[in-house]
This record gives C-alpha cells, sequence and structure tokens, in this order.
C-alpha cells in the first residue's frame, strides 16, 4: 500500500531562524499522527507547510491523489492545490471562527464545499447538511441559524462536519479542543475518535496537549526547535519516552 | 449630423486613449465576461454617473452611428438627457429614441424590451463590476477566485436566501454565468432582464469607469442566471398590465398618483410604450 | 404624473442658468477675479493643484471660482481638464535639496545646518478673529518673503541616512513612474504608485487614516524629520536636444517623517521613513501623506498588518475624493427599476411572513 502522504526533508527558515529542519515521515490511510511539543517547537509551521499554505525552503510533500496518482505538493498549479485542498483535504482550525464563515447559517457552512464542488440542487444539499448535523451530534432543527449562536463546542463540531462533507481523506487539525472547556473536550475527542474510526481518515493533529494525543493519535512525533527528536507509536513514546526533552514533557504533564 | 463641438475631438476623447480602450474592448470580447482592466481617463461627468459607458461609446462611435441613451429603461430622464446632450455637443451624430434604428444603445439599469438585432452594440454603465465584492473586498483574492473559478462562495448566498425565504431573493443585478466560465455582474439591471442577455444578437458591452474595468458578452453567447436545480431562476411578474399600453409582458415601474396612495403601473421603456400605444390607437 | 419624467431636458437648462446665478451671489457686490482668488486664496489654489494633479495657478483659482468655492467640485474640474492635455514626457527627478526655502523646521534636531526657518505659518497665530479684517481696505505691510538658499541646508535625512540609521530606499533604476491617470491600479502597488495615489488623495481622508495610526490603529511612533516648503526648478530634458532645459520654478512642501524600527532578521534596527509631497504650500496634507506613507508598509517591513491606514487595498481604493464624490452622489440618480425590483419583493417576503403568522395561529 502506498502511503497517502510523503514527507521527506522539510525545512523552513525565517530570516536567521529556522523553523522547521528535516521532518519527514510517511502518513497511511486511517491513520493519526500527533505532532507534539510546546509553543515554537516548529508544530504550526509544520502543519502550514503540510497542508500546503506556506511554501518550504526545502523538501517535498506528496500526496497520492485517488487515481492513485503521486502529486508533489509544491510543484502542483495553484488551482489543483486549492482544489485538493477543499475536496480530499480538511483543516480543522483551533479557533472555529477562523474555519466557518460566521455570516452564513450552519446549512450553508456545511454546504458550502458541496457547492463548490459544483452540486446545484438545492435539497440534496440541505438534505447532506442535516445528515452531518446528525453525525456530529448537533439538533438538525438548528441547521438555519447562524454559528455565532453556537456554544463553543458546538461551533467545533461544526467546523468538523464542514469539513467531512466532501468525505475528505486526510484532515489536518490545529488544537482542535484547546479552547473548550474540559468536559467539552471529552465529548468532542469522542466523537473525532469515532468519525476517524468510521471515515477510515487519515490525520495530522497538532497538540500540546499530551492527552489529546494519547487519545487520538497512533504514533508521534515530538518536536523540538524546530526537529523531530523522537518518532513513535504513541504508548511507546508516552510511556518509555528516550529523548531527554520527550521525558521532560511526559514528566510535566504527571506533575500537573 | 452637425459635427462636433469645436476644440474638441470628435467623441472627446483623443485617438490614443480610443485606441488603447478599443485594444481592452477586444480582449473583453474575446474572453467572455472577463473583467480587463483598462486606463480609465478623468471624465467631465462624474464617477457613477456613467463615465465607463461614455468611454466604452466614446471609443467605438463613428460618424455614421445612431445614438440612443437610456437610463432607467427611459430616453427622457435627467442623466439620460445629459449624456445624450454630451455626445450631441462631442461628436455630432444622429440620436434616437428607437431601438430599433439606433446602433449603439448606452444604458443604464435596463435592457430595451425590443429585441436586439445584429450590429447593433448595447453598452452597460457599470457601478460594482466584481459579482464576489460583497462576499470578498479584496481585489486581490477576488481575481484570485476568478482566474481558478472558485464560485461555490456565490451559490452560497443563494443557498441562504432559499433556507431564509424560501426563494432566491435578489432582485437586480443578478449574477450570471458567461460562456459557462465567468461569473458576471450584469450591472444594476432587473432580473428580468436576465434572459435578454442569453444569445442576444447584439455585441454587449459594460463600462466600469471608476472601477476601471471593461467586459464584454459578444453576440449570440450563453449567459446563465445562477440558480438550483430544484429552485430554478425565475423573473418578476406582475398581476397589473401597463396602464398606459396595456402590455402584460413588460417590465412595469410603479407610480404612485395621488395622496391616498392610489397607484397605477407603467412599462419602464418608454419608446416600446410609446410604440405599442402608437400600434394600438 | 407619468409626465413628471418628461422635460428633462428643459429642466436641466433652467438648472444651469440657476448654478451661473448662484455663484455670482448679490450683484451689487464686485465679482471676485480669478487673479485675486489666485493671490488671496493660495491655500486653497494649493489644495486644488495638488488633488487635481494639475500645477497651474491660474487655472485652478478658475476652478475654484467657477465651483463657488467647493473645492472638491474645483478638483473635479481640473482634473477633467487634465485629462485632454497631451504628453510631452515626464521631468527629471525634483532634487528638494535644491529649494529655494521659505519655510523649513525640524522637530528632531535643536539646531541643524541652515537654522529653523519658521516663515509663514498659521501655527502661532492664536487664531482669534481679526476683526480688522472686517475694514475692506486694512494695510498690511509688503514683506519679501526671506528666501534661504539650498546650499546652507542640507536635508536632516541626508545626516541620518549618512550614518545608515535611516532606512535607503531602493534607487530609482531609471524607469519612468506608473501614471495613475493612465493605467489603473493594480497590486501588490508599488511605493511610487502608492505615493502618487496619497498625493492626489483627499486631505481630509489621509487626514482621518493618519491621526488614526497616532491614535493606536497602526503602531506608529513618528517625529517630524523635517518639514520644508519652498520653490524648486523643474527641469525637462527633450530627447532631441540631449540636454536638460528649465522649465519653471513650482512652489512645493515636503514632509518627512522618521519612525522607529526595531529591525528584523535581515535589517537592522534603524529609523524608517514616510514622505509626503505636495503642490503649494500645504503642510497638513504633506504630513497626513507622510503618516499613510509609512503605515502602508508595514507588509514589506513585516510588521502585522491589522489597521485600515496599514492596509493597502483599503486606502488607494478610497482615497480619491473625485471618484468618491461621484459614487456617493451618484444615488441621487434615478434608480426606480433596482428600487421597483426590491419593492415587489418586500411585498412578497411580507405576504409570505404573514401567512407563517396565520398559520402558526400566532397573533400579529
Amino acid at each position: 500500500m502506498k502511503p497517502l502522504l510523503r514527507v521527506a526533508e522539510l525545512g523552513k527558515r525565517f530570516g536567521a531562524r529556522t523553523a522547521v529542519a528535516d521532518v519527514g515521515f510517511d502518513l497511511y490511510a486511517g491513520e493519526v499522527l500527533g505532532i507534539v511539543g510546546e509553543s515554537g517547537s516548529g508544530k504550526t509551521t509544520l502543519l502550514r507547510m503540510l497542508s500546503g499554505q506556506l511554501t518550504p525552503d526545502q523538501g517535498r510533500v506528496e500526496f497520492t491523489a485517488r487515481d492513485g496518482e503521486q502529486l508533489d505538493l509544491y510543484a502542483l498549479p495553484e488551482f489543483r492545490r486549492r482544489l485538493l485542498m477543499r475536496t480530499d483535504w480538511g483543516y480543522v482550525h483551533q479557533q472555529a471562527r477562523d474555519g466557518l464563515r460566521l455570516a452564513v447559517s450552519a446549512g450553508a457552512n456545511i454546504g458550502e464545499r458541496l457547492m463548490a464542488q459544483g452540486d446545484r440542487h438545492y435539497g440534496r444539499i440541505r438534505d447532506e447538511a442535516i445528515d452531518w448535523l446528525q453525525r456530529v451530534e448537533m439538533p438538525a432543527e438548528r441547521i438555519d441559524e447562524a454559528p455565532t449562536t453556537f456554544s463553543g463546542g458546538m461551533q467545533q463540531r461544526l467546523q468538523i462536519a464542514r469539513n467531512l462533507v466532501t468525505r475528505p481523506r486526510l484532515v489536518f487539525m490545529d488544537e482542535p479542543t484547546a479552547s473548550l472547556d474540559v468536559s467539552v473536550q471529552a465529548r468532542l475527542l469522542d466523537l473525532l475518535r469515532q468519525l476517524v474510526a468510521e471515515l477510515q481518515l487519515a490525520v495530522v493533529l497538532v497538540t500540546h496537549d499530551l492527552a489529546v494525543a494519547r487519545l487520538l493519535a497512533h504514533r508521534l512525533l515530538v518536536m523540538k526547535d524546530g526537529r523531530v527528536v523522537e518518532a513513535g507509536l504513541t504508548d511507546q513514546v508516552l510511556d518509555d519516552p528516550q529523548h531527554p526533552y520527550s521525558q521532560l514533557l511526559v514528566s510535566s504533564v504527571l506533575q500537573a | 449630423m452637425s459635427g462636433p463641438a469645436a476644440g474638441y475631438n470628435f467623441g472627446y476623447l483623443d485617438e490614443q486613449t480610443k485606441r488603447m480602450i478599443r485594444r481592452a474592448i477586444l480582449k473583453a470580447v474575446a474572453i467572455p465576461g472577463y473583467q480587463v482592466p483598462f486606463g480609465s481617463r478623468e471624465m467631465p461627468l462624474p464617477y457613477g454617473w456613467g463615465t465607463g459607458g461614455i468611454q466604452v461609446t466614446a471609443s467605438i462611435i463613428g460618424e455614421d452611428d445612431v445614438l440612443k441613451v437610456i437610463d432607467q429603461g427611459s430616453d427622457d430622464t435627467t442623466n439620460a438627457i445629459n449624456i445624450r446632450r454630451f455626445f450631441q455637443r462631442v461628436t455630432g451624430v444622429t440620436t434616437t429614441t428607437l431601438t430599433g434604428e439606433a446602433t449603439i444603445i448606452q444604458t443604464r439599469h435596463r435592457i430595451p424590451e425590443t429585441p436586439l438585432h445584429e450590429g447593433q452594440i448595447l453598452v452597460y454603465q457599470v457601478p460594482i463590476p466584481e459579482p464576489l465584492r460583497w462576499l470578498e473586498a479584496r481585489e486581490s483574492e477576488t481575481r484570485r477566485m476568478h482566474a481558478l473559478a472558485e464560485y461555490g462562495v456565490m451559490r452560497v448566498k443563494l443557498y441562504e436566501d432559499i433556507a431564509r425565504f424560501g426563494h432566491i431573493a435578489t432582485t437586480y443585478d443578478y449574477p450570471v454565468v458567461v460562456n459557462n466560465r465567468y461569473l458576471m455582474r450584469p450591472s444594476p439591471i432587473p432580473k428580468f432582464d436576465n434572459p435578454k442577455m442569453h444569445r442576444n444578437p447584439a455585441l454587449q458591452l459594460f463600462g466600469a469607469g471608476r472601477e476601471k474595468r471593461i467586459y464584454a458578452v459578444p453576440p449570440y453567447t450563453d449567459v446563465v442566471s445562477l440558480d438550483f436545480e430544484d429552485h430554478p431562476f425565475e423573473v418578476q411578474r406582475w398581476d397589473a398590465t401597463c396602464s398606459l399600453c396595456g402590455s402584460a409582458d413588460s417590465f412595469l415601474d410603479e407610480v404612485i398618483v395621488d395622496d391616498a396612495g392610489g397607484r397605477m403601473f407603467v412599462c419602464s421603456d418608454s419608446e416600446y410604450c410609446q410604440r405599442q400605444r402608437e400600434a394600438i390607437s | 404624473m407619468y409626465v413628471a419624467v418628461k422635460g428633462g431636458e428643459a429642466a436641466i437648462l433652467a438648472s444651469l442658468e440657476q448654478v451661473d446665478a448662484a455663484r455670482r451671489g448679490d450683484r451689487a457686490l464686485a465679482a471676485i477675479s480669478v487673479a485675486q482668488i489666485r493671490e488671496q486664496m493660495r491655500l486653497a489654489v494649493a489644495r486644488v493643484m495638488a488633488e487635481g494633479s494639475l500645477y497651474d495657478p491660474d487655472l485652478a483659482a478658475l476652478a475654484i471660482k467657477q465651483a463657488a468655492g467647493d473645492l472638491i467640485e474645483a478638483i473635479f474640474l481640473l482634473r477633467a481638464y487634465r485629462t485632454t492635455l497631451p504628453r510631452f514626457g515626464t521631468c527629471s527627478a525634483l532634487d528638494t535639496s535644491d529649494m529655494l526655502l521659505q519655510r523649513r523646521i525640524s522637530a528632531t534636531f535643536k539646531d541643524i545646518p541652515g537654522g529653523q526657518v519658521l516663515g509663514s505659518t498659521y501655527d502661532y497665530t492664536q487664531r482669534l478673529l481679526d476683526f480688522t479684517l472686517l475694514a475692506e481696505a486694512a494695510a498690511v505691510p509688503a514683506l519679501e518673503a526671506v528666501a534661504v538658499e539650498p546650499e546652507a541646508s542640507p536635508r536632516v535625512a541626508d545626516f541620518l541616512a549618512a550614518e545608515e540609521l535611516l532606512a535607503r530606499e531602493s534607487d530609482d533604476d531609471g524607469s519612468p513612474p506608473p501614471d495613475l491617470t493612465r493605467e489603473p491600479l493594480s497590486f501588490p502597488a508599488s511605493r511610487a504608485m502608492r505615493l502618487q495615489n496619497l498625493a492626489r488623495g483627499d486631505e481630509g481622508f489621509l487626514l482621518g487614516l493618519g491621526y488614526s495610526t497616532q491614535r493606536g490603529y497602526g503602531n506608529s511612533h513618528p517625529f517630524a524629520g523635517e518639514i520644508r516648503h519652498g520653490w524648486l526648478s523643474v527641469e525637462y530634458l527633450p530627447e532631441e536636444l540631449g540636454f536638460a532645459i528649465d522649465i519653471g520654478e513650482i512652489e512645493i512642501t515636503e514632509c518627512e517623517l522618521f519612525n522607529q524600527f526595531k529591525g528584523s532578521a535581515t535589517v537592522p534596527p534603524q529609523f524608517t521613513r514616510g514622505y509626503g509631497l505636495a503642490f503649494g504650500h500645504a503642510e497638513r496634507k504633506a504630513m497626513a501623506m507622510a503618516l499613510v506613507d509609512r503605515a502602508l508598509q508595514a507588509e514589506e517591513l513585516g510588521e502585522p498588518v491589522a489597521a485600515p491606514a496599514q492596509d493597502i487595498e483599503f486606502v488607494l481604493y478610497h482615497s480619491d475624493n473625485v471618484e468618491a464624490s461621484g459614487f456617493v452622489q451618484h444615488l441621487k440618480l434615478p434608480h426606480y427599476v433596482d428600487f421597483q425590483s426590491e419593492l415587489e419583493l418586500v411585498r412578497r417576503l411580507r405576504r409570505e411572513y404573514q401567512g407563517r403568522q396565520e398559520c402558526s395561529g400566532e397573533p400579529e
């Protein structure tokens, strides 16, 4: 089986500062890869390069299209890259308001990707939107309400539904639960875990929260100063960290 | 014809400028619906009052042309009169109110009811050329959206209308797709007029002076109003007929006739109305 | 009733006569002459020349007279005339170091070579209405304006530049500058394009934007490095002649503001410059322009772009008062057709709303 995402020797500098250096990994369908590290470790820069939003200085990002074609992300023409971003990929922002259109209804938020793909049947778009509201455990009768009337947890669910409606195979998540209360977090994590399994999603998950990483990720990359200092299966890295920095990260959580 | 006013070039603009604008028009015709930036000149009429349409007309008008100018469908509104007077002064060409006789029709907000024929040119005055403007304020971003044909967000607006009202609630300046490629604003004509743009035998030119854009719909080009399969595009209908000519199929303006709120409906296209009346009598 | 829209032509002609009559005012008073406006309203003339993009004090004064003192209308008149003028070419770049100075101040150094020259300024007039001006013939002493020779007063910016404390502007590569009146604005807009837009931009708009940067909408801590006002020769190099010829003198105001810049990964800490230039004596305009010019450099300097004054598209698309005035006032034009469409829609929506209310059985 070909990996869905193949990353090699990825690097980015901002002026004199190295933000990301020499990152490489393969990601397969249905696999959740957690990228952990404290703020400033380069994980968000890495995520932006993986998701086509920031051109790397070095290295390659390759994605396997549905027809098996191997796409070199940064060699693709812009329209192909943008097409990928709104069809085969999803991106869940930390702040729901960055990923939603706040001025239009929940239904339109979910339906937007379908309309962008050329679906021209209102009734069908609406049925899909209702279906997805239910799948993210939101009341279908709120379909015509604006996201601003929803709680933080509901907004995040809506953002997830909006991404998943086109059945993407790869979803990027940037601290998806960080802005929520602990009790709300737990329910959302549960939902995410269920959706990922059900849809066989590949996920690149950036988080500073090791508890979130343990619950969702199959494998982990630990980043420090723009480099991967440790990589492995989640349980292995969290229960028996090898690198001193990973040990520090894990122990600081235990103490907290 | 009486010849142009002394001290001004025929058509007011100098020949170099006319050539520049004609090049923009040719490009616009070659890429239907695409907004071509052009070096819009400062005209002696205010921006927003038809400077784009005037520059287009001034660049294509010749001594043998017959010009008709309408605003809101009527030849008699002050702005239409003013623009017609301007062209009389600077070109001396023959003007007309008869749609069938005109070779160039400059319009604001309407397409004449009388069907146009081959060889005619309809010049629209355009205030805001960008159909995506209310959804995205940035020109750099809207140009990219056009380049990549990313028009999904436009349908989001229509979706919202239906979700809210049960039908699409855009009544004028209703967005169209030209030649199956570019999303285009037809200028603030009522959606009643949209079907007239589709495969029209006349050349349709659009000038936006303040925004410095020209675009075009060549003769017999597909112009399709945006809609949904299960909520198809439809035009306004009136219960009333024109109080003056009895027409049941033209766009009607509502006129308040007394203090008690009494109303009557009359054709917005004054020339069409006049001819209908002549045909009856 | 319906004929109300007829007779438009006669109405227009009658209106034109009224414009003339209203402009003339009380015929018992002498008509104001263009020369009087040029000489006695020089600041209004300066503004019309600057925003009309045409240096011609006589025509600017004529436009002010014709517009009955409405400066934006006068600017419009001057621009509409300017557009018909043939272009001979582009003058040599002006070097404002060569100005014959009438006024020159710096807020950054207590004393500078050439000194501070206060010249004519309203800054210290105390703004008390001078009732002696009510008298027709109040005598004002005729004074020769004091002019300072350029050699004695080098530009303040040059001192900082010599120490490399002031950011170096990219060198002039000799290519002809863009002409906003001939080509449309495009993005990303070069600094030359931006400065040209601001030079033509509405003083009030730039003043408000510049002010906003000082109040925290955009992180700006400017110092008035130098403001100079005076006269400068304009040279033109005809190709067939092979050497530059002097084609006249113009009066200009220049403002250079210095802003502290903490440096980025590639640029060391230094001062950056906001630049303003206007025809005639126009300090408020030149300073506001300099503030906005600096704010618009935010993106290039790697500063966050958050405030309105830093938003290049927003500023450049809304600075032109002739465009703005036309589009705002076009609302006066008939919109019967669009309004009719909306009227029909609102009536329909109300019917549907009432239908829903009745169905749900709720009282209205």
